[in-house]
């Protein structure tokens, strides 16, 4: 069996989680919970699907995927910034929203087949044995994921706008106090979000497959914002959580390949049961201040 | 964009309601209604069954008109079964085992609606069924498979330990032994009949297992493309899949309901319609193998030839003696081969398959 | 310019009623131009999402079997939702308290019993307050976030039954396909109303909505979860230890989150099979917002959604429109609800400043 094929596999594998994830991350950072990753990673796998294929380029897909998928967030971020409706059921609703006009606009695309975008090596590293091919062979999407995690980390913490982004998510009555544009930030972080989620549909269609068809996000969305609870909103953590997540998907696969004779049911439900595992260790580690933002999911609303 | 044909089509549909409303109604056509597990967008089962469906439209034009429901959950399925016996769908098909039992109260409710339930073995006087004998198309499948891998190790990624798919693992096994009695197999199960990227993920686990030829019985072409990027080979599911992997489809094992639902529809045109068990394969054309492709002269006249045999009921890929996997002979139902009923309620593995069944 | 939201003083249960149903139009509208791209007539659309549900006796009756796991998930998860505690894990529950109560059914079969029901339904219920006790136990235990443990744990649960369905409890004479023996008379839930399809589930619906009326708005529990909800120093400060309401509140949701998946195995489909539900679990989440945690409100709300859930089926069939554009209208539906709702609850101001 080859290992370093396997590490390769976890690593895809993995990536999608990890993009949506992050912008799920500054989107709760921001103190607002959209719960419908679902619904815009399937909207930016059609919409970049579709594009790529009528403009026969990828470039094209990818950033008319990522544009889909801000453009579906919009829509939440209009339902509860604007009104300040409910966010965990706006949430699911655009869950429901995002996969059905995925499918209508899908619909069409539906039995093509697009040539997979392939990795690219980088040289020297790519020669590393063990962990080179590995590490150092894939999809530019992976290399991003990665970026992104720091840049994200490092604006969070860092920069003047990420600690703006950081109050509005605590307490937005305070940080409005404080004179901080409280909807307009609000409105930033939903929006990159939404570019994230779609980033991974994209990833989905025109990388792992190289195709559309219905639900073919097979509830990843999900994954991703659980994945952002786990890594307890951090975003160095949130690279470990989608590793684990991946690297026990794609080994109960191996497990049964290696012909254990243990039941596939158990096996599938070793990734949640490893993540549960490992959640109740860090959060008995690290003591019960793991929770979220303090304005999370609360409506913007002026007090008084 | 709102465009003046928009607007045009909204004026006439709304007299259209206005019209149907008031009691006008259109000549007689038989109403066949169809309910899917899947959405048609799958590109796999459900899909499948839809074009059978726009086959039978196309052939029996103005006397049919068909209507389907896709996505029925099994949970929830007795509904939407009724709803189409209610508004006046005479000949209703559903296409997954789960609507066996929901296919059976409503069809007691209706006596005049003529059901069709796929892949199930509950009959009643209204109640008929049909399924394909995919496991013919895995024993060829099975040959090829063995003659094409160099690491004398095949996988097979299936979805869900059901019969059918046991069935179909079997079959490709005793397939390949035929032509290489020392092939070892490795079996993954997906849980899922679509997820692309978990499919794509075992295939690579088969793949890096030393695997070099796979089958697939879960829907979407992601295993397959991965054997194309991996240079490995497999087959398609379901459909055609050749477009998805030039290089890497040796053939694919095509459903095609179209024939099948084109007759049974006549039969009720004709009110000649019975209950009956339909079990076709290669030889009504009910499941159809592919172009083969990627594989020498030799393999492909073996292919051929095996797939002429299968089809003309001169060979049975579960002829007896049937060992079990642990070499005992499993006794012999039918005559001279395993009996339907054996076949359809398989529950174990055939001498050689050194993994355990789920049970 | 920015804009301003405040909590509106009085709210006229006019204005509640109104919202609502101006949403429906408003969502109507925007179905109707699409619908009308499609080539079908809006009108007919209407008349089979709305008119057809409510006007004839079958649909009435399929709308009731619809709402009724729904009700029951949502009057439960209300009573986390009130505490803040979120559990998005009744799926989970729903299938455990499903597959236990169908295993109550399963081994009494073919014995000489007269009444099972009431046990299995016993039985569905205990086995979700147990699983609803898991994440509770891990978050005040471990401190382990509940939305992702609950969450896992539908998976979890999913898996389990189809273990369970395809193994120890499949049919013996089923062909070794995966599903149960079908259950006997004294096993399933008895058919009320006259109906031949709304179920005893239906009665206990009602009776958890009126008791939840109760505990809500007279007991020293309801105000007990309102300030834990509201207030968590306050709560502690006032003697109620937030560990307690915390277990308390799940199991109390999981337990009626099991009676629903027990009620519907036992009551609708009438054996254990791979799939028991279609997210039922998932819907009840947007069920018990729609209906702002109130049990009047997620009646309604959940007669709204299992409305809309039958009239996507029903527009497939005599509109022939595909799901995914049903599906569509569905959240989209949902969106302008619940902004309407809000629209409702809070003054909007646009004040000018820069700030916004």
């Amino acid at each position: 069996m080859s290992y370093e094929l396997v590490l390769f596999t976890i690593v895809t594998a993995s990536t999608p989680f990890l993009l949506a994830a992050l912008g799920e991350l500054v989107t709760e950072r921001a103190g607002v919970l959209n719960l419908g990753v679902e619904g815009m990673m399937a909207m930016g796998a059609a919409c970049g699907f579709a594009a790529a294929i009528t403009f026969d380029s990828n470039a094209i897909g990818v950033l008319v995927g990522m544009l889909a998928g801000m453009l579906t967030a919009a829509v939440f971020a209009l339902a509860v910034l604007g009104f300040a409706a409910n966010q965990v059921g706006c949430g699911l609703a655009l869950t429901i929203f995002g996969l059905g006009v995925a499918g209508m606009i899908g619909n069409r695309f539906v039995g093509l087949r697009r040539i997979q975008i392939a990795p690219t090596e980088i040289p020297f590293l790519s020669d590393i044995p063990f962990i080179g091919k590995a590490l150092f062979s894939h999809d530019i999407f992976v290399y991003v994921s990665i970026i992104l995690t720091v840049l994200v980390a490092w604006f969070l913490s860092r920069t003047r706008l990420g600690l703006m982004l950081r109050s509005v998510g605590e307490n937005h009555v305070s940080a409005q106090a404080l004179g901080l544009p409280v909807r307009r930030i609000r409105l930033g972080a939903i929006l990159f979000g939404g570019a994230c989620s779609g980033l991974a549909g994209v990833y989905l269609s025109l990388v792992y497959t190289g195709f559309w068809a219905a639900n073919i996000t097979a509830s990843k969305g999900w994954i991703a914002v659980l994945l952002v609870v786990f890594a307890a909103w951090r975003p160095v953590w949130l690279v470990v959580g989608a590793y684990i997540f991946g690297a026990a998907s794609v080994l109960q696969l191996h497990a049964q390949a290696a012909q254990l004779g243990i039941p596939s049911q158990l096996l599938s439900s070793v990734p949640y049961v490893v993540t549960i595992v490992v959640l109740v260790i860090l959060a008995w580690v690290h003591g019960r201040n793991a929770g979220g933002p303090g304005s999370l999911g609360n409506p913007y609303i002026t007090d008084r | 964009m709102i465009t003046r044909r928009a607007l045009a089509t909204l004026a006439g549909a709304c007299a259209m309601a206005l019209a149907a409303s008031s009691g006008v109604s259109a000549e007689e056509k038989l109403k066949v209604g169809f309910i899917y597990i899947g959405p048609i967008g799958d590109y796999g089962y459900s899909y499948q069954h839809n074009e059978g469906r726009k086959a039978l439209e196309k052939a029996l034009g103005d006397k049919v008109e068909t209507t389907y429901v896709e996505g029925v959950s099994e949970a929830d399925a007795e509904r939407p079964i009724e709803q189409l016996a209610r508004t006046g769908h005479k000949l209703i098909f559903t296409n997954s085992f789960g609507f066996m039992e929901a296919t059976l109260k409503v069809a007691k409710k209706y006596p005049n609606v003529k059901f069709e339930h796929a892949t199930g073995y509950k009959r009643a006087a209204n109640v008929a069924t049909y399924a394909a004998r995919f496991y013919e198309g895995r024993y060829i499948q099975g040959q090829i498979a063995a003659k094409m891998s160099k690491t004398g190790i095949i996988g097979y990624l299936a979805a869900f330990p059901i019969p059918e798919c046991v069935a179909g693992i079997n079959a490709y096994m005793l397939g390949a032994q035929s032509v290489r009695p020392d092939i070892k197999l490795k079996v993954v199960w997906a849980n899922t009949w679509y997820d692309p990227a978990k499919e794509a993920d075992a295939a690579k686990a088969l793949f890096d297992q030393n695997v070099d030829v796979i089958t697939q019985h879960t829907d979407s072409p992601a295993p397959l493309q991965t054997a194309e990027a991996r240079g490995k080979f497999g087959f398609g599911q379901a459909s055609d899949m050749e477009q998805f992997a030039p290089k890497a489809q040796l053939t694919a094992l095509v459903n095609d309901w179209s024939e099948y639902y084109i007759e049974r529809t006549k039969l009720v045109l004709d009110g000649k319609w019975t209950s009956t068990d339909t079990w076709d394969g290669l030889d009504k054309k009910m499941i159809v193998m592919s172009p083969y492709k990627n594989m020498p002269d030799d393999v492909k006249k073996m292919a051929e030839e095996t797939e002429a045999a299968i089809a003309s009921h001169k060979l049975k890929p579960f002829k007896c003696p049937v060992l079990d996997q642990s070499g005992k002979e499993v006794e012999c139902k039918g005559e001279g081969t395993l009996s339907d009923e054996q076949i359809l309620g398989m529950n174990f593995y055939v001498k050689g398959i050194e993994d355990k069944l789920p049970q | 310019m920015r804009l301003e939201l405040s909590p509106r003083a009085n709210i006229t249960p006019l204005m509640r009623l109104a919202a609502p149903i101006a949403a429906l139009v408003l969502a109507f509208a925007i179905a109707a131009i699409v619908i009308a791209f499609y080539g079908k007539s809006p009108l007919q659309a209407f008349d089979v999402y709305i008119v057809g549900s409510l006007s004839d006796s079958w649909a009435l009756q399929e709308l009731l079997v619809k709402a009724t796991p729904l009700i029951l998930i949502a009057i439960g998860l209300s009573y986390c939702f009130r505490s803040n505690l979120w559990n998005i894990g009744a799926e989970g529950q729903f299938v455990i308290g499903g597959l236990f109560g169908g295993w109550i059914a399963i081994a009494t079969h073919g014995g000489e019993w007269s009444l099972v029901w009431p046990y299995v339904l016993l039985v569905g219920a205990v086995a979700g307050a147990v699983y609803g006790f898991i994440p509770a136990i891990l978050k005040v235990r471990f401190g382990a976030n509940e939305i992702l443990t609950s969450l896992m744990l539908v998976n979890i649960a999913q898996l389990f039954l189809d273990y369970m369905v395809r193994g120890p409890l499949k049919d013996p004479k089923g062909m070794n396909f995966p599903q149960s023996v079908t259950f006997e008379d004294a096993a399933l839930l008895p058919k009320v109303f006259g109906s031949d399809r709304v179920h005893f589930g239906l009665i206990l619906a009602i009776i958890v909505v009126l008791i939840t009326m109760v505990i809500v708005s007279r007991s020293i529990f309801g105000y007990r979860l309102r300030i834990t909800g509201d207030a968590p120093k306050a709560a502690s400060f006032a003697g109620f230890s937030s560990k307690t309401t915390t277990i308390i509140v799940f199991c109390i949701s999981g337990a009626l989150a099991g009676l629903a998946g027990a009620s519907e195995v036992a009551g609708q489909i009438g054996q254990l099979q791979p799939t028991i539900s279609p997210g039922y679990g998932f819907s009840a989440v947007t069920v018990a917002f729609l209906g702002r945690l109130h049990p009047v409100g997620i009646v309604l709300s959940a007669l709204v959604l299992a409305m809309v859930m039958i009239g996507g089926e029903n527009a497939q069939i005599m509109l022939k429109l595909p799901l995914d554009l049903t599906t569509a209208f569905q959240g989209l539906l949902l969106l302008i609800v619940l902004s309407a709702d809000a629209l409702v609850s809070y003054k909007f101001r646009i004040v000018r400043g820069r700030r916004g």
